[in-house]
């Protein structure tokens, strides 16, 4: 046990320096790490509860995403059964699935047919081949098109991928370093953005769909008229943003949707000097605005941002530069986030947030300050009671301890690991378990001696002993870990992971640092009795 | 120079007749625990509970805990509890989870940052909506059986069944009375507490394991000694170790508790609890004295070995050379 080959002591300094060195970059300025390799530039990341910023858990939401399918299938089945002439009464949506009922019964096998079209096969990763994601049945004259849950699920992770693209264009537009834009699970988007002062900003620009439409106002009838039922077929009352809201009926059709804009920008009027967002349509949607716009010179229109009318002018004359500009009242950051909206295009879906965690730079400097001073005094005393205790080998163990922690943090920068604050209690508690490794093999160094051994019998007998048991108590705890990461989140996550790598530099240290230093000790000091 | 010297060379402390007394200690605390919990509860955090929590500060004195409490008041947002933390202007508010759903729950960091004004410093808004704390909380009820499970099945591997079913019953036992002590202090349950709960199920075997590690070497190594005897000499010659080891973590969790700051205090605390109070007194007056009553004995040890010798599968063992 005490005999190193000098290759293998070489090799477990060489090792056990090149891991503590690792840390070393996360030390450095921003600009000394800039102009490190690339094969060095890894560091440890400071957890949002130490540098301050937002975690936000956005969702998809399954019925939503059910609900816009529903409406496409009935769309597309009044599509396709007028294209096949063929005569139908009562097509809508019906729970969780859209019935239509075939005039005539001779029309219905064609109808069936036709209808089978729409649903289509599942793609992507998580498809059995051959399932659809629509279940077409037929009971008696009446059809039934009923997305299928698979298929439900399979838009919803599609919609998960668009949203992440829109999310991560609207948040690059805040100018903040290093977002993270993650899926998490099936449905989920988890956004991190550090150092943000204030969230709301952050979930007003995330929690938005961001669909606008320009469309017709419905004048045939006043608003309040249609809303006691009356409502022409085609339109619908929505309502503005103003204080006390302001209905307004609208139609349902569509003349240029926010897909046909190039370009917004913020922008002031030139007369009133009030915040507007200017923006660009595309040739398709020029060419559409501009017939729409000649048609219906006098009629008011709409432009309707997530079903709110955020105004209503009348057309004085044809638009036909395909250009215009959007005022509503707007301070000018609603005018500017607005404008980063709909450059960043509209979401496939709403999102909801269901998690947020913001954690102002005060307290994160305050939790890195107190996290800092307690490894110091934690440390500072643990060190004090092993030489108290042991002596000399009280000193080894503090240097295989101390070197423990450095490599701690190196594999955490190798890793590109995020430190929490729990992250450090748990790299507190790995000093207490790093002790408890060596206290292990001390008193048993201790007690091979009281046996009778002599001292060099008695360290090694110590040493091979003690290590099955360290192996033991420590792979246990490995696996609390180990769990711990698998199930945590966040906080939980960044303790798991500094616990787990501390207790694999603890088993690593213990079998060859500390017994490499007993090792040169004992030959340098050919000692007679074992001075623990 | 002398060296500190806190157990002194061969004790023989008779730690299994304690058993008398330490079992009906132990079950005594247990029940108490089990009623805490069922009639005072968990108090349980934002993470399993959802709503929302605000650390707010105000600069140089400006606190006024009765204004902030009638400007809460008026926003009728239900439960809302609102605690001075710290000496320098900070409030704690928590606001209880609001009905209707996910997006009932976001608008209520709005109305708060609108009730309190101007120069007030936000240092941390928490805001946990109702299905992610369904999950965290099933999540965490999950892990911890998985790891008390995955526990089970690496000790059986390694040790004998009766150590593995020694070594649960302590844990559960450590999981209990620490529950009860949150339960007992009200201390916030969330999921740091879970990490807790976790890395003291850890601590608790680590050291139980140090002491059934040195039983299982004792039973090779003594095949004719009683096995009351045998237990209390595993755990005295171990006891030098569990002391001091019990010292130094209690430094580190110390200066946790004392430094680490607000943000992990709870966690500390928990730690401090289960890890310095229970953690090594279960290892040395639960689990051990629990092997006599579970039928380890040094007859049966000799008589596996006899029949591994037989059959030719003998492990290779650690003896003395």
């Amino acid at each position: 046990m005490l005999y190193f080959s000098k290759w293998k002591a070489f090799a477990i300094l060489a090792v056990s320096a090149i891991i503590c060195l690792m840390a070393v970059p996360s030390l450095l300025s921003q600009s000394a790490y800039d102009s490190l390799p690339s094969f060095l530039q890894r560091k440890i990341v400071l957890g949002l509860d130490l540098q301050g910023g937002s975690y936000i858990v956005l969702q998809v939401d399954a019925q939503s995403v059910r609900k816009i399918r529903l409406e496409q299938l009935r769309d597309d089945a009044r599509r396709v059964l007028r294209d096949a002439k063929i005569g139908y009464t009562g097509l809508a949506i019906q729970g969780e699935a859209v019935e239509v009922r075939i005039r005539e019964g001779q029309d219905v096998e064609a109808a069936l047919t036709q209808l089978r079209t729409l649903a289509l096969p599942i793609g992507g990763a998580m498809a059995t081949a051959g399932q659809l994601d629509t279940d077409v049945s037929r009971d008696g004259n009446t059809i039934e098109l009923a997305p299928t849950s698979a298929g439900v699920q399979a838009r919803t992770i599609q919609a998960v991928s668009q949203s992440i693209e829109i999310i991560r264009k609207r948040i690059d537009q805040l100018g903040t370093t290093e977002p993270s834009i993650q899926r998490q699970g099936a449905d989920r988007i988890q956004v991190q953005v550090p150092g943000l002062q204030d969230p709301s900003r952050l979930k007003a620009l995330l929690g938005q769909t961001a669909q606008l439409t320009f469309r017709l106002v419905d004048n045939t009838m006043s608003p309040q008229q249609a809303l006691q039922g009356r409502a022409p077929a085609g339109t619908e009352v929505l309502t503005s943003q103003d204080n006390p809201p302001v209905p307004y009926l609208i139609e349902q059709r569509v003349l240029v949707a926010g897909e046909d804009l190039t370009d917004a920008q913020p922008g002031f009027d030139p007369t009133t000097r009030e915040p507007v967002v200017t923006f660009r349509f595309n040739t398709n949607g020029a060419r559409r605005f501009a017939e729409a716009t000649q048609a219906n010179v006098g009629r008011p229109f709409a432009i309707i941002l997530d079903n709110r009318v955020i105004s209503a002018p009348v057309i004085r004359e044809p638009i036909l530069g395909g250009s215009g500009q959007i005022s509503g009242n707007f301070t000018v950051q609603e005018a500017n986030d607005l404008a980063i909206l709909l450059r960043a295009g509209a979401l496939p879906v709403p999102l909801q947030v269901v998690e947020e965690r913001t954690v102002g730079p005060g307290l994160g400097a305050d939790s890195i300050r107190a996290g800092l001073i307690a490894s110091i005094v934690g440390a500072t005393l643990v060190a004090l009671f092993m030489v108290a205790t042991y002596g000399l080998f009280g000193v080894i163990a503090n240097i295989a301890v101390a070197i423990n922690v450095g490599m701690i943090f190196g594999v955490l920068a190798m890793l590109g690991a995020t430190l929490t604050l729990p992250g450090i209690a748990g790299v507190v508690l790995t000093v207490g378990i790093a002790v408890d490794s060596n206290v292990l093999i001390y008193e048993r160094i201790r007690e091979e001696a009281r046996a009778g051994r002599s001292a060099i019998s008695a360290i090694d007998a110590g040493f091979s002993r003690a290590l099955a048991t360290i192996l033991d108590s420590n792979i246990t705890t490995f696996i609390a870990a180990a769990v711990l990461f698998y199930v945590g989140s966040g906080p939980v996550r960044g303790f798991a992971i500094t616990f787990g790598i501390g207790i694999m530099t603890t088993v690593f240290t213990a079998f060859t640092l500390t017994r490499l230093m007993v090792a040169l000790w004992v030959r340098w000091q050919r000692p007679q009795r074992v001075p623990i | 120079m002398r060296l500190l010297r806190i157990v002194p060379d061969d004790t023989t402390f008779d730690f299994i007749r304690f058993r008398r007394i330490s079992f009906p200690i132990s079950a005594l605390l247990s029940i108490v625990a089990l009623v805490a919990f069922f009639t005072m509860g968990l108090n349980f955090g934002i993470d399993f509970k959802g709503g929302t929590l605000l650390e707010v500060r105000y600069a140089n004195n400006t606190l006024n805990i009765a204004d902030v409490r009638s400007r809460l008041e008026t926003l009728d947002l239900g439960e809302v509890q609102i605690q001075e933390i710290g000496g320098d202007g900070e409030v704690l508010i928590r606001v209880a989870q609001q009905p209707g759903g996910e997006q009932a729950q976001q608008v209520v960091v709005g109305k708060v940052r609108a009730a309190l004004g101007e120069g007030v410093e936000y240092r941390r808004i928490e805001v946990v909506g109702p299905r992610v704390s369904q999950e965290l909380l099933s999540y965490g009820i999950v892990g911890l059986m998985m790891a008390v499970f995955c526990i089970l099945i690496y000790l059986w591997f390694r040790f004998e069944w009766q150590f593995a079913l020694g070594a649960s019953i302590a844990n559960f036992h450590d999981i209990v009375l620490t529950i009860g002590f949150m339960a007992i202090f009200q201390i916030d349950f969330d999921l740091t507490s879970v990490a807790a709960l976790l890395t003291i199920l850890g601590y608790s075997l680590n050291d139980t394991i140090v002491i059934y590690d040195r039983i299982r070497e004792m039973l090779r190594r003594y095949k004719k000694m009683p096995t009351e005897e045998l237990l209390n000499a595993s755990i005295n010659s171990t006891l030098s170790r569990s002391v001091i080891t019990h010292v130094t973590v209690t430094l580190a969790l110390l200066a946790l508790v004392l430094f680490g700051g607000r943000a992990i205090h709870s966690f500390s605390v928990t730690m401090m609890f289960g890890v310095v109070l229970v953690g090594t007194y279960t290892s040395i007056f639960i689990a051990s004295p629990l092997l006599i009553y579970l039928g380890v004995s040094t007859r049966a040890m000799a008589e596996k070995a006899e029949k591994e010798a037989k059959s030719g599968h003998a492990k290779a063992e650690r003896l003395a050379p």
